[in-house]
């Protein structure tokens, strides 16, 4: 029998509609297109470009050694969700039990999807400020709640404002998603910019789901979490993970905390569909938590030098740069140049040999916009920066 | 001002040729007031050189020694006289006074094994006040003065990620 490699029947009927037509990414799209090209300095890429502290490294290595290859507990070893709730305690005045308030996760990723499908009903509306991280609609879609989109904008440094979460709140409103500091924008909310956002959730009846993957990337200002909020910590579920703050990506380590009855039935989901995170990445997350902060400081001072020559260096190109005080991203205006962000991506590719992600795929406000990561050396920041302006200047003299 | 210093050096020393303008963008300073921090640290000489870090043993062979020196100390003087002596050769890389089993300890580089026998046999062994060294060649370097010489670690990020 020979197998070929091209199936000629379209198996599609049997997909669930739902699944079907969810559009893939837009950014999996653009990956296709520069993918593959030499030379293209990326500045497309959501990661730190540093490798994993070795010390953490060291540790999952010496874990392996010693044989720790089983399956943890369903919501992860005792002792990093002790680790975790100390963390938070410490550093965001939010306290919980790690006992039955903390599930340790595959990535915040996983976190997202297991809150969402816990929560949603059919038809239950989510409310979601835009633009942000592409996977919070996608996922709303397949548990059958319905997007509402709440745009924001560079004229209110991207922050969610309550008159634009209000316009959109309905007697279906059920959760509201927050990601700050802001993927892909940089935009942070301060305690006072929560206030009356947690105001209407207490209103309203709502669930919120944080996002506070980039807590540990901010500048000038410490993150706030919007469960340490007067009332709102029992209606927050805080997800965040290791990825940013200790440049480890790759081992998928994330963690949710919440009330028990929204983290029981969530662990719930998490048994059946993974059992528990994998035990090596878990070690390497203790030991980030235990030994990684001066790193991590080292890291952070980093990204901010970074940070402050690219928002100088698109300004100086003539591009509108709102300030990022958060996250690894700059989202700079391209609008005066008459293209899409799309348009514009796609040439900055092919005629400046420069990478970013069009804004538009992170939905309402993005068009108009790039996403730039400064989680890049110096060196090739420069690079980009100078190609970008010879690319400006060109669109700009037809 | 110390805290601003101490930032530039932290740049300077990742890439000397980081110009004025940049470091003071990427620390949120005045161009002003690094090119004045920069002065400073260069007339304190603790910016002693702008130089490069350089992996000799890919453009030629050389032959480097780490050389434990004991030694008398002058009355007076104590060890420096003995490691001004010394260090003033142009074959010798580095010298550190140690504590601990010796005193001196001398790196000194050569073309061949022999250039460098011949400089503890002929130069270093003779001093008055040196008792006695132990010469260690040095067969592969993996890391200086914080710069890992090896290939480093490359960029395995996908292009575009969310």
């Amino acid at each position: 029998m020979e197998s070929t490699s091209q199936s000629s029947k379209s198996m599609k009927n049997y997909l669930t509609p739902t699944v079907r037509d969810i559009p893939p990414s837009g950014i999996r799209k653009f990956f296709d297109l520069v993918s593959g090209s030499k030379d293209i300095i990326s500045l497309g890429v959501g990661e730190p470009d540093f490798a994993t502290p070795w010390h953490v490294r060291d540790a999952a290595v010496v874990s392996l050694e010693r044989g720790y290859t089983k399956y943890t507990p369903n919501s992860g070893l005792l002792e990093l969700r002790e680790e975790i709730v100390r963390y938070l305690h410490e550093n965001f005045r939010i306290t919980y039990d790690p006992v039955k308030e903390v599930i340790v996760t595959i990535g915040g990723s996983e976190a997202i999807d297991l809150a969402l499908r816990a929560l949603i009903s059919p038809g239950d509306e989510i409310l979601i400020p835009e633009p942000c991280y592409i996977s919070y609609s996608p996922i709303t879609t397949l548990s059958g709640g319905v997007v509402v989109g709440i745009e924001t904008t560079a004229k209110d440094n991207f922050k969610l404002t309550a008159e634009a979460l209000k316009a959109k709140i309905t007697p279906q409103s059920k959760l509201l998603v927050l990601c700050y500091p802001s993927n892909p924008t940089g935009g942070i909310m301060t305690y006072e910019d929560f206030l009356p956002i947690a105001k209407l959730v207490e209103e309203h009846d709502l669930i919120v789901i944080s996002d506070e993957i980039y807590a540990e990337l901010t500048y000038g200002q410490k993150h706030v979490s919007f469960a340490s909020l007067p009332g709102m910590k029992d209606r927050t579920l805080v997800v965040s993970g290791f990825s940013k703050a200790f440049a480890m990506t790759g081992w998928r380590m994330g963690y949710v905390c919440g009330h028990p009855d929204l983290i029981a039935a969530m662990l719930k989901i998490h048994q059946y569909t993974v059992m528990c995170a994998p035990v090596m990445g878990q070690v390497a997350a203790l030991e980030a938590l235990q030994n990684g902060m001066e790193e991590k400081d080292r890291m952070m001072e980093s990204y901010n030098q970074r940070r402050r020559l690219i928002v100088k260096g698109f300004r100086d190109i003539g591009l509108d740069c709102h300030e990022p005080q958060g996250a690894f991203y700059a989202f700079p205006s391209i609008a005066s140049t008459g293209l899409t962000s799309e348009e514009f991506a796609q040439r900055l590719v092919a005629e400046a040999r420069v990478a970013a992600v069009p804004g538009n795929v992170f939905g309402l406000g993005g068009e108009g916009h790039i996403r730039c990561s400064y989680a890049t050396s110096v060196t090739q920041l420069n690079e980009a920066l100078d190609r970008i302006s010879q690319f400006v200047r060109r669109l700009k003299e037809i | 001002m110390v805290e601003l210093k101490l930032r530039i050096l932290d740049l300077l020393k990742e890439d000397a040729r980081t110009d004025a303008e940049t470091v003071a963008t990427m620390l949120g300073a005045s161009r002003e007031d690094v090119e004045a921090a920069i002065a400073e640290l260069e007339a304190e000489h603790v910016i002693v050189k702008y130089a490069a870090v350089i992996n000799w043993a890919k453009v030629n062979e050389s032959v480097t020694a780490l050389i434990e020196v004991q030694i008398t100390p002058e009355r007076g003087r104590g060890f420096d006289a003995i490691a001004e002596r010394i260090y003033l050769y142009p074959e010798v890389n580095s010298v550190f006074l140690m504590s601990g089993a010796y005193d001196l300890l001398v790196e000194v580089q050569g073309r061949t094994l022999q250039e460098v026998a011949s400089f503890v046999s002929n130069r270093l062994s003779p001093i008055d006040r040196v008792l006695s060294t132990k010469t260690h060649f040095i067969l592969k370097k993996y890391k200086h003065d914080g710069i890992i010489f090896e290939d480093r670690e490359e960029d395995r990020r996908m292009m575009i990620s969310p």
